[in-house]
């Protein structure tokens, strides 16, 4: 017969003052550890937000970001007449050709430096990437020196705001419009002309080219068709794909050092769960030796014990999750190690996170109310009925 | 001496919740002084630079370089000393993303010698600069590859495509603690020359420049002149002191470090929900010994001593042990994270902070059992039958 | 024989919850220095209240309590505790030794408080525990000891101040009958040979038979 859970809370609900301090450090724990997770996924997020599947990114080879790429002029020609590029209503292949760099500017917070990564793009870039969308202003106009400012940089950076001028290459640029892209990585970008920038920042060629594909099922394909010509010295990457490698060593530190953390963080919480189920078994020897004299079997008690723990554990863990659940509001920028450029991002809860702190917790209350629980079911009857 | 010997068999008699107490105040320790030292350590690594270097760069970005001629300019300016000329190479030692470190060609022989910091044997020196295709390691990088002098080397560039061999001649080692170990430098020339062979519009460039400055005093002022020679160039350039680069640098991740620097403040915390638990708990079961003491005449001081004085103990084991548990556990961190670390150096602030927050902790966990011992009335303690 | 304690018009009542409870109403006490006094009376009758106050560690709600000249009711909460330190020895009726420290520290804890040196404080703790006949068990802790013993610890430590009172609260009540019977024998003994004021509260009347003189209480009035 398994004993019932009122009982196990109401007992919890005895030493209130042991009971909420456990709870509250569990709280701690959880926080710490979704904290680091909501990070880690928001930055990937940001990134991945940036590539469309169908999309397919061409990038010199073994070079892993756009930052260390170019493309030569027989290339970009290569890549320009494929046939397997969507065209889009008027007939036009969506391909184009971007040139990217880093800038220096100084941050309106503390007036350090931080690259901004500048993008020059083709008209059609603004159909081949995602939703650009001007939240004031109005786009640059091909041909002049005129720009748009991703919003994340705009609120960032000095003399980047509407209507301000950012001087990069020798050339002023007047900021005419501020765009936002849905949170993705290209808030935290300047754009502009291409046939502008190339000159301007030195560049005899493009960095990367990006297409649309007519057939997105199609594109390893297409990868192994262009790849065959020996002078196609390229990589062809699905957007979505080239985005997501790129978030990987910032993401990839971040959890490392968050799980370490959060692991080590954990077993503060989970000594501090068993020294409080340790004394509730001591001070209830008689009271546990007289349910064994009713007839609740070991199992029942040891069930008994760990349900109590694992309450613990949950109501912390949930109110954990409640408290980082309250970051999303928070917006963190940092340097990207795979661009060196400065990127925004928000802290992004997922269904995979609350499931996974959901576990982590329960394995914290296993773990700190297990040995106590063995404890109680080994009580024997006439002795604990005698002790006082 | 006797309320010592009070303080110490209590806490032994509950040795498991003891034992798990001390270890849980010892594992947070540990994480509090493992994470400040995680963050001192790439702030130390800037603090030892010295302060007459500076390092002139693109203006616009370190990712476009200078023209060559720039350095003769930059020699001719008052104060200046002598100049080399850096550029970032960012091969992958075979080729394997998870090898990463720092490699840079460098050049002239000036540029090496500005590195008073990095201690390499006169004969190594020698050689590297006797050999075309030579390189010189960080002791700590030479370490983790298990590379010895005259191993050939083979990085694949990234940024400059191919695969580059070197033949390591020279392991250098820091001055003092906090020197990076972690990098690998070869020549100018050699990088230079095979550049222009395979990419003739990517050659004839340097990365940076670094100006040694007769005195430390003036590098604003020398640096705004190396500016304002190529005011009106078409490359106009940044001069800031290597110290401020690498600071500068640091604080394009300052939001992660303010991170982890409130992590190891709510590490405390947890510490301190440990510690406090264990002491009411103690206290709690003690009341009717409290009340006795009261009846034979003892007083206030000497009742909040013994809790005091436990909680304290217990803190002060816990702390003490956390700390050195932090040796090995750096240790690994080190070397699961090369490349990113170049060694570490255990801040003597970390410590006395962590000391500090020990006996706050220690006091903190003590007030509410001393609050309930004193507030206690004899006669309801004695009833409290233990 | 000039009265040693001197209580007069002494109340005692608790608040619950607004409502006063009261607990001793108008008690008149003398006891003769030298007196082994046992006080009787039913459980609830405020027996242990009124030892209590004897002891200096309750307050009364009115009334006088003079121990030998000091008039105790008037004390404050330090005072009274140095004072209680000097004159009073206690004797528990569940003993309340600490359970960590040996029989010897238990009894040298009192003296503790004293500026006696550590080797005169050793010549006391061994008389002590020798009148209690305990002088074969000074390093025993008290969870090694049986009842009857601890509470022949507890009496040595009561004693070993040289205190002007011994106050005991149902001293035997936890022990089986014999060691009840030596308990109460030691207590007078205590009072016969070594001339101790002794006050005894207790509902035993086989351990009230020790005492020479005899008090009732009865819903908080003295008979």
């Amino acid at each position: 017969m398994a004993i019932p859970l009122k009982y196990s809370i109401r007992s919890l609900l005895a030493r209130r003052m042991t009971m909420i301090l456990t709870v509250f450090g569990i709280t701690l724990v959880v926080f710490v550890f979704t904290a680091v997770l909501m990070l880690a996924t928001g930055l990937q997020k940001t990134l991945v937000g940036s590539g469309i599947d169908e999309n397919a990114i061409v990038i010199r080879e073994s070079s892993n970001t756009e930052i260390q790429s170019f493309i030569t002029r027989y290339q970009a020609g290569v890549i320009q007449t494929l046939p397997d590029i969507a065209l889009n209503a008027d007939g036009q292949s969506m391909v184009t050709g971007e040139v990217v760099a880093l800038i220096s500017k100084n941050r309106r917070d503390n007036s350090r430096p931080g690259n901004i990564m500048v993008r020059g793009i083709q008209p059609m870039s603004l159909s081949v990437h995602k939703d650009i969308n001007l939240t004031s202003g109005r786009i640059f106009e091909f041909g002049q020196t005129e720009i748009i400012v991703g919003k994340r940089i705009a609120e960032r950076f000095q003399g980047c705001g509407l209507g301000e001028t950012v001087t990069f290459g020798m050339t002023d640029w007047k900021v005419v419009g501020i765009f936002e892209t849905g949170g993705s990585s290209f808030e935290s970008e300047i754009w502009g002309d291409v046939e502008q920038f190339l000159p301007a920042l030195g560049r005899p060629v493009f960095s990367s080219m990006t297409f649309r594909l007519k057939d997105p099922a199609q594109f390893s394909q297409v990868r192994d068709r262009v790849k065959s010509d020996p002078r196609m010295t390229v990589d062809l990457k699905r957007e979505k794909q080239y985005y997501d490698d790129q978030s990987r060593q910032t993401a990839t530190f971040i959890r490392v050092l968050g799980i370490v953390i959060s692991v080590v963080f954990s077993l503060g919480a989970i000594i501090g769960a068993m020294i409080t189920m340790y004394a509730a078994v001591a001070n209830r020897t008689r009271e546990i030796a007289t349910m064994r004299a009713l007839g609740f079997q070991r199992p029942s008690i040891l069930l008994g014990f760990l349900t109590e723990s694992i309450v613990i554990s949950l109501v912390g863990g949930a109110l954990g999750l409640l408290a980082a659940s309250s970051l999303q509001l928070l917006r963190v920028s940092t340097i990207n190690w795979d661009t060196f450029s400065d990127l925004t991002f928000d802290f992004a809860l997922t269904p995979n996170i609350v499931v996974t702190v959901i576990i982590f917790s329960l394995i914290m209350g296993l773990l700190g109310g297990f040995l106590p629980a063995v404890r109680a079911s080994r009580i024997k009857i006439i002795e604990a009925l005698r002790a006082e | 001496m006797w309320v010592l010997r009070l303080i110490l068999r209590n806490t032994g008699r509950h040795k498991l919740r003891t034992i798990l107490t001390i270890l849980g105040l010892a594992v947070a320790t540990m994480s509090f002084v493992v994470i400040r030292t995680l963050i001192s350590s790439w702030y130390a690594s800037a603090e030892v630079i010295p302060p007459n270097r500076l390092v002139t760069r693109n203006a616009v970005s370190l990712v476009f370089g200078l023209p060559l001629a720039y350095e003769d300019k930059i020699k001719r300016v008052e104060g200046v000393e002598s100049v080399g000329r850096g550029n970032w190479f960012g091969g992958l030692y075979n080729n394997d993303p998870k090898n990463f470190f720092a490699n840079f060609a460098v050049g002239p022989e000036a540029y090496l010698d500005m590195y008073s910091e990095f201690v390499l044997p006169p004969e190594q020196r020698a050689d590297y600069f006797n050999t075309k295709n030579g390189a010189v390691a960080g002791r700590r990088l030479a370490d983790r590859f298990g590379w010895k002098i005259g191993d050939i080397i083979r990085l694949t560039g990234q940024i400059y495509p191919g695969d580059w061999e070197f033949v390591l001649k020279g392991i250098y080692k820091g001055s003092q603690q906090g020197v990076d170990e972690n990098s690998f430098i070869f020549h100018w020339e050699y990088f230079d020359e095979r550049i222009k062979q395979t990419f003739p519009e990517m050659g004839g460039e340097a990365g940076w420049f670094l100006v040694k400055i007769s005195n430390p005093k003036q590098a604003a002022g020398i640096g705004a002149a190396i500016d304002d020679i190529f005011k009106n160039s078409p490359a106009q350039t940044l001069t800031e002191t290597e110290k401020e680069f690498s600071l500068n640098f640091l604080a394009m991740m300052d939001s992660l470090i303010a991170g982890l620097t409130i992590m190891s403040y709510l590490i405390i915390g947890v510490i301190l929900l440990v510690l406090v638990n264990t002491m009411a708990m103690s206290a709690r079961e003690r009341m009717s010994e409290y009340a006795v003491l009261k009846t034979l005449g003892f007083k206030t001081y000497h009742i909040s001593g013994l809790i005091v004085g436990e909680s304290l103990l217990l803190a002060g084991v816990g702390g003490v042990l956390g700390v050195l548990l932090t040796y090995p556990v750096l240790d690994g961190i080190s070397r699961a994270l090369q490349g990113f670390f170049s060694g570490f150096a255990m801040n003597s602030l970390t410590v006395i902070l962590s000391a500090v927050f020990m006996v706050v902790v220690g006091i903190l966990a003590a007030i509410f059992p001393v609050y309930r011992a004193l507030r206690l009335s004899i006669v309801e303690g004695l009833r409290h039958v233990g | 024989m000039p009265a040693i304690v001197k209580i007069s018009n002494l109340s005692k009542s608790y608040r619950r919850d607004s409502i006063r409870i009261p607990v001793l109403e108008n008690i008149n006490l003398e006891v003769e220095a030298g007196d082994f006094l046992a006080l009787m009376g039913p459980s609830g009758s405020g027996k242990t209240t009124l030892l209590n106050m004897i002891g200096g560690i309750d307050k009364p709600s009115a009334g006088d309590v003079f121990v030998g000249d000091v008039p105790i009711h008037r004390l404050s909460d330090a005072a009274l505790a140095t004072w209680r330190a000097r004159h009073v020895g206690f004797v528990f009726q569940f003993y309340n030794l600490m359970p960590v420290l040996t029989a010897f520290e238990n009894v040298e804890l009192p003296l503790l408080l004293t500026r006696l040196s550590k080797t005169e404080r050793r010549k006391h703790v061994e008389l002590a525990l020798s009148i209690v006949g305990l002088q074969d068990r000074i390093n025993h802790y008290p969870r090694q000891l049986s009842g009857g013993q601890e509470q022949r610890v507890a009496i040595a430590r009561a004693l070993v101040t040289d205190p002007t009172l011994i106050l005991a609260d149902e001293p035997t009540g936890d022990l089986d009958k014999n060691s009840a019977e030596e308990v109460m024998t030691l207590l007078s003994q205590l009072n016969s040979q070594h001339g101790k004021t002794i006050i005894v509260v207790t509902h035993d009347p086989r351990a009230a038979d020790k005492a020479r003189s005899h008090r009732n209480l009865d819903k908080g009035e003295l008979a």
